[in-house]
């Protein structure tokens, strides 16, 4: 953004980062000394049951929540500071559009608030528009698309802004497994072609899988990252990798992690 | 909209509409039914042989002083007003109407940017909203009837010097205490309207209270404002008809039905005049604000989950 912009290649640094919640019945730790670092460019899932403190986490590196206790920074600044100057971009399980907007508006809304010039965001809204492939729906509104492409609407509306990171939370968790699978495609190439890192929620091994560079593995009571899985797939993610046994063997390997234990393969007994 | 639903939409937009004539003939065959099946002077219980006025009425009496044929009422409207050379009834009631409804225009317009007003500080300041939404909603318990001569004659003390304080401005303020509640409390749940994720958005572009205010907040209270609109509308011709009569203004539609109504033994029919007047009245209002809901269709999208 501006040149006094400290320039750090970490996306993400988070040290002994814990959460509590204050409850009636007293507190509640929802996260516990949380060690992650997320380099830029690269692309992370949180993954781990109800609970784990993966959504927290990622409320708490846009700032929507803060930490109670540890440090958090976002190339190199403090949440807040990376929030206001708009260093990343957010999408959440519902789409979020507001509904008396037309796909145009929903996707320059984070323009539009930041004064960018007319000229200038609507250039920009016909280029993601045509990332996410939706240039023949931007005069559409929200309740005439189908939950894909609404989501498709959230994705290219967090990319407005060119942040370098991109956070998700279950972007894709209501949606069904086809279109899914198609979107999980779509995000792999606009995270290259943007070079942005990601830090992406999901409850799912196969889709955590797919789209990482790395699977962090969390786990309840209280909330904390218990392993971190490399996938090392490199940089081509497509459907012939949906099929290999480098992916299966990851999708174990993070099933392993997740439960705790060793599982049990059925060619193995 | 594909033109298919709105073809279909312009069919369908009828079915209200026959189901509201429906309605009113009901009504216009059940007075008729009764008056012709009930007893003449009422059903009385409990009454003491000889003793006039004693036990009590359950059912209305049926002669044509206490209840006119419908269409009397209706012949009633196109006679002279008082006899003579005075213009038709329907004429004054219009005219009458006019005023009633401009007053009432007036106290609508103050009542919904007072309501604006209380309803933005009170979704900004959580603190106002507990102090104020109490005695906004004790406000609405003060009897009108009571109050309206109390703001008559303050006003009339406001400005003795200058320009004296006009009888309609009293009605329009009587009117728009009616007419800000709704509004005061529409606006505060509109405000709160947006769901978590459109705040969290809204955060994480670090977009500050005005900005949230304009993008966000006012057009999801759309949706709630309407109604609260529309009912204020109502509140306010009914504050400025109350008022009018509780003050003694002359000219307006309360006033009207007052002096007819005080006619009625002689001239049964004619309050039935004002009365449709002010029923018309009603729906004029409450129908003008509806116009506006028309040009705010786009905030009244839902989000379809699909």
């Amino acid at each position: 953004m501006t040149a006094t912009t400290p320039t750090t290649d970490l996306a993400v640094q988070a040290t002994g980062v814990g959460k509590v919640f204050p409850t009636k019945a007293g507190d509640v730790a929802a996260l516990t000394e949380v060690e992650l670092e997320v380099k830029a460019g690269e692309f992370v899932s949180l993954i781990g049951p109800s609970g784990c403190g993966k959504s927290t986490l990622l409320r708490l590196i846009a700032d929507l929540d803060q930490a109670s206790s540890g440090e958090l920074t976002i190339f190199g600044k403090p949440a807040r500071r990376a929030r206001i100057d708009q260093d990343y971009g957010i999408a959440f399980q519902q789409a979020g559009l507001l509904p008396w907007r037309t796909v145009a508006a929903n996707i320059g809304l984070p323009l539009e608030l930041h004064k960018v010039g007319k000229a200038e965001r609507d250039a920009r809204v016909a280029e993601l528009a045509e990332l996410v492939g939706l240039t023949d729906f931007v005069d559409r509104y929200p309740d005439q698309l189908s939950g894909g492409m609404q989501q498709r609407v959230a994705i290219a509306r967090s990319l407005a802004a060119r942040p370098k990171l991109l956070l998700m939370d279950e972007p894709f968790g209501a949606l069904d497994e086809m279109t899914r699978e198609y979107l999980q495609g779509e995000l792999t190439r606009i995270a290259a072609e943007t070079g942005a890192a990601v830090v992406f929620v999901t409850h799912s091994i196969p889709e955590a899988v797919f789209l990482s560079d790395r699977v962090v593995v969390m786990s309840p009571r209280p909330g904390r990252i218990t392993d971190v899985i490399e996938t090392g797939l490199g940089e081509v993610r497509d459907e012939a990798l949906r099929e290999s046994p480098a992916y299966f063997e990851k999708v174990t390997a993070v099933r392993e992690a997740l439960h705790g234990t060793k599982v049990e393969r059925a060619n193995e007994r | 909209m594909t033109s298919g639903r709105a073809q279909g939409g312009a069919a369908r937009r009828w079915v209200p509409v026959a189901w509201g004539a429906a309605g009113i003939v009901a009504v216009a065959l059940l007075w008729e039914l009764y008056k012709f099946v009930g007893p003449s002077e009422g059903v009385v219980i409990g009454q003491v042989e000889g003793e006039a006025g004693s036990g009590v009425l359950i059912l209305p009496r049926t002669h044509d002083r206490a209840m006119p044929h419908i269409w009397t009422m209706i012949g009633r409207l196109f006679e002279p007003t008082s006899g003579g050379s005075t213009p038709p009834l329907f004429v004054s009631v219009a005219q009458a109407a006019l005023l009633s409804l401009g007053i009432a225009a007036v106290g609508w317009l103050i009542g919904v940017a007072v309501g604006m007003l209380l309803g933005l500080v009170m979704q900004r300041w959580k603190l106002l909203e507990w102090g104020l939404l109490p005695w906004i909603v004790v406000s609405q318990i003060v009897p009108l009837i009571a109050f309206a001569p109390v703001v008559n004659a303050i006003g009339n003390q406001i400005d003795r010097g200058g320009t004296p304080w006009p009888q309609w401005l009293s009605v329009a303020v009587i009117a728009s205490y009616l007419a800000f509640f709704p509004v005061a409390v529409g606006v505060l749940r509109g405000l709160e309207a947006p769901d978590r994720i459109h705040l969290d958005l809204m955060r994480s572009y670090a977009a500050g209270y005005w900005p949230t205010l304009l993008r966000l907040r006012l057009p999801a209270s759309v949706p709630h404002l309407l109604p609260a609109l529309r009912l204020a509308a109502a509140n306010a011709v009914l504050g400025a008809v109350v008022a009018e009569v509780s003050i003694g203004m002359r000219g307006g539609i309360g006033r009207m039905l007052i002096q007819l109504a005080g006619q009625a033994s002689s001239d049964p029919a004619a309050p039935w005049g004002p009365m449709f007047g002010s029923i018309v009245l009603g729906l004029i209002a409450a129908g003008s604000v509806a116009l506006i809901g028309l040009g705010l269709k786009n905030y009244r999208r839902g989000e379809a989950t699909a």
